[in-house]
């Protein structure tokens, strides 16, 4: 499992970095599979720490993607819409989802280590 | 609440774990859903060869005097027609509508018959086949723990197999089924599986499964899990019980309708009324569509999804959908997708078509 340590993890495996980027961790990549669809947020939404705003699609299921912070969407990835797998093969390059202009991080997330201990 | 612990294991377990297999319950067993990933193990099967672990369906002998009279009330099918060595796909219907199970039929003999059926109906089936046997001079033995089972599948699998294998396998039609030795062991073999392909599905005795199983990874076969199995009877249009069929869905409501026969038999009154809901297939723009997801016709819901995904082979989302009989002719419906409607075309099943 690759877990960069300059980021923070939630518990439902949604990454934060300080400038507000947003994406899912490789362990929930790899436990999701072959992902084919994702559906983001619209700019300008305000949104609030733990709401839903986003769906990864795999093959097999869709997953809830979970805001780690509470703040305005500045930006989604519309590379996204037309090559969903950069969440497979660069999650937390490419792949990134969507960016929030954080007024307070969600309580509860974690750091690299404490994630890998979580999902060990 | 079903544990690692309490599902069921089939004697590959072991295997699948060493072959870094990602396992799932599926029906009260502990199954592997993928090894590498669903798309590569989808392709290993359409473009080459790949092999499941379907050890968890249950094997019915089934034979004496009355076997096929037995099998011909029971089944909607005609079993008469299936001489020794082939093999049929029919339907257990229950007796006030709705199906018990859709099996597999193979005739070994005049009177001996073996039936596969789905792992999470063995129980059902088995209980509901007791009460039916009546007057019949029929003998039924459960075998499902004696046997592996092994489909091999994919355009490469008689090129693969051959090679290890005593029986001249370009003589053997689809829906034949015959003894042979696989390397060195003893199987029946079937030209028969259930994702639109060639291949074999290879009976070979429960402590040899194992040994098969490492032959088979050996020359080449990419193992492939339900996930890929999923993906692939769905692209072949291919029902699934508990989705497209069920106690309580009408049988006639598929596109099977040739699996029932013009004879005497079990339930028939019943399947005789038209049916309400028809299956049709839908292809989708982007958004994968899943079971349960309501088909909307000119805003009005008309049905629900039965199984729906994104089609690795055709790279955009299919399904399948029970809808009203009289909302089953029109050219474009919408899906409700998390509240929002997106449009989607009918399509002709199969979706995907071996050439």
């Amino acid at each position: 499992m690759n877990t960069p340590s300059d980021l923070k993890y939630a518990p439902s495996h949604e990454w934060l970095k300080d400038d507000g980027t947003v994406g899912i961790s490789d362990f929930a990549q790899d436990q999701l599979g072959d992902v084919v669809y994702v559906e983001l947020p619209e700019v300008g939404r305000e949104v609030s720490a733990g709401e839903t705003l986003a769906v990864v699609e795999s093959v097999k299921t869709a997953s809830d993607i979970y805001a780690p912070a509470s703040g305005t969407i500045t930006a989604v990835n519309d590379a996204l819409s037309g090559t969903p797998e950069l969440v497979n093969s660069d999650p937390y390059g490419e792949g990134w989802l969507f960016k929030i202009d954080v007024t307070e991080e969600s309580e509860g997330l974690m750091d690299a280590g404490a994630y890998e201990a979580a999902n060990g | 609440m079903d544990t690692p612990e309490t599902l069921r294991r089939t004697p590959l377990h072991a295997a699948h774990h060493r072959a870094g297999a990602r396992m799932v319950p599926f029906g009260g067993w502990d199954m592997p859903v993928q090894y590498q990933g669903v798309k590569a193990e989808h392709a290993a099967v359409r473009e080459d060869a790949g092999m499941f672990d379907v050890s968890h369906m249950g094997e019915f002998r089934i034979s004496g005097p009355d076997a096929e009279t037995f099998l011909q009330y029971v089944t909607t099918n005609d079993v008469a027609k299936l001489k020794p060595g082939r093999a049929q796909y029919n339907w257990l219907p229950g007796e006030t509508g709705g199906l018990i199970d859709d099996i597999y039929i193979y005739r070994v003999a005049a009177d001996e018959f073996l039936m596969v059926v789905n792992a999470s109906n063995i129980g059902k089936d088995w209980a509901h086949l007791q009460t039916q046997v009546g007057s019949y001079e029929v003998q039924l033995r459960d075998e499902s723990d004696a046997w592996g089972l092994i489909a091999v599948q994919g355009p490469k699998s008689e090129e693969k197999l051959q090679p290890h294998c005593t029986a001249d396998l370009s003589r053997r039609t689809k829906n034949s089924y015959f003894a042979a030795r696989l390397f060195g062991m003893d199987v029946w073999l079937a030209r028969t599986g259930y994702t639109g392909e060639d291949g074999f599905e290879v009976f070979v005795a429960a402590d040899e499964a194992e040994a098969m199983w490492n032959k088979l990874l050996a020359i080449g076969l990419t193992p492939a899990g339900l996930g890929a199995r999923d993906t692939l009877r769905l692209e072949a249009g291919f029902p699934l019980y508990g989705h497209e069929f069920s106690d309580t869905i009408h049988p006639l409501s598929s596109t099977y309708t040739w699996v029932v026969k013009d004879k005497e038999h079990l339930g028939r009154a019943h399947i005789g009324l038209p049916p309400q809901m028809k299956l049709i297939g839908l292809a989708l723009d982007k958004v994968p569509v899943r079971e349960g997801y309501p088909v909307l016709l000119n805003g009005a819901a008309v049905g629900h999804i039965t199984s729906g995904s994104s089609s690795p082979t055709l790279g955009h989302p299919i399904a399948m959908a029970l809808v009203s009989a009289d909302a089953a002719d029109a050219d474009t419906y919408e899906v409700e997708v998390r509240g929002k409607a997106h449009a989607a075309r009918r399509v002709a099943l199969p979706f995907y078509k071996r050439v």
